[in-house]
């Protein structure tokens, strides 16, 4: 797990600083990551306020991001069936790509009891979160004082960049991501920043006609 | 812009996506094949989207600059390395001596 956390602390610490560098209080930073927890959306939605995006813009894209959660749903449903309610609601709060991608190989490893896997991704769950909010909190109150000269913005593209990578496995993967950047780049001009929500659901369309042309 | 309310609004969404299936389970049966391949595509699609502007355009305007340049350096050792702390070292690295020159 140590790897995992260790590329967390850098992408928390830049989504900290970047809510401050786009205008925000660091306290909106903080709340931010307290109440969404989902770093990629979080950083997408301050990219976007900082260029002033309207409300709906910002809100649309970052549920597009987020719309991935419902596949990890969908994957760790069956293990979370005997749950109650109000536990299926926490580790909802709680679930992200590392949580998945952890407790789902080892779900995959070990014929565990029910009890053992719900312990076994709340553990990962919550280091992860508690990583997560001390990593943005110290970003926050650090980002008013990292000089402009320093180009810290360009550590967003970055950290997608690091996240996209590994995102693409084949083909399908590829053509739904080059169409997908290559239409944003196209987009970048029209009003309202809706060039990135466009962009991005096209790609998805071409990922699926893709796929579904070669079976 | 009603900041805690776009949080509000984001965060309820977010918290929904994830519960989704996970509170469903057993009422309405297991998510459709083809809603299911097109959540695949969401990750690769949306963060090229977010990557190349952020990298080939300044001002509006398509740019082959040091960000460019940088954003390549970072693609390298994100497909060699796969580790985001050293992609991020690496892309900023580049940026700075890039610009330097």
């Amino acid at each position: 797990m140590a790897p995992i956390l260790l590329g967390i602390v850098p992408f928390g610490l830049i989504a900290g600083i970047s809510a401050v560098s786009v205008g925000l209080t660091p306290l909106h930073g903080v709340g931010m990551s307290i109440l969404v927890f989902a770093g990629a959306s979080q950083l997408a939605a301050l990219q976007l306020i900082g260029r002033n995006a309207p409300f709906l813009v910002v809100a649309a894209t970052a549920l597009i991001i987020n719309a991935r959660f419902v596949m990890y749903s969908a994957s760790l449903a069956p293990h979370f069936e005997e749950a109650s309610t109000g536990r299926k609601a926490l580790l909802s709060y709680l679930l992200t790509d590392q949580a998945y991608a952890f407790s789902i190989r080892r779900y995959a490893l070990r014929d565990e009891t029910v009890q053992a896997r719900l312990s076994y991704y709340l553990g990962a769950a919550i280091t992860l979160w508690v990583t997560w909010q001390i990593s943005t909190a110290v970003g926050a109150f650090l980002g008013t004082s990292v000089p402009d000269a320093w180009s810290l913005d360009f550590a967003i593209p970055l950290v997608f960049i690091a996240l996209l990578v590994p995102a693409i496995s084949d083909r399908a993967d590829a053509t739904a991501a080059g169409a997908a950047g290559v239409l944003a780049v196209l987009f970048v001009g029209l009003p309202y920043n809706l060039g990135l929500p466009l962009a991005a659901t096209t790609g998805i369309v071409v990922g699926i006609v893709v796929e579904r042309n070669r079976s | 812009m009603r900041v805690w309310l776009l949080f509000l609004v984001i965060a309820m969404g977010t918290f929904l996506l994830r519960l989704s299936v996970i509170a469903l389970w057993g009422k309405i049966g297991t998510v459709p094949d083809s809603i299911e391949r097109g959540l695949r595509f969401i990750p690769p699609a949306v963060l090229s989207a977010l990557v190349l502007p952020a990298v080939s355009t300044s001002d509006g305007y398509f740019e082959i600059g040091p960000r460019m340049a940088a954003g390549l350096v970072a693609v390298l050792v994100a497909w060699k390395t796969r580790n985001v702390f050293l992609t991020i070292v690496a892309g900023m690295a580049a940026l700075w001596i890039i610009q330097a020159l």
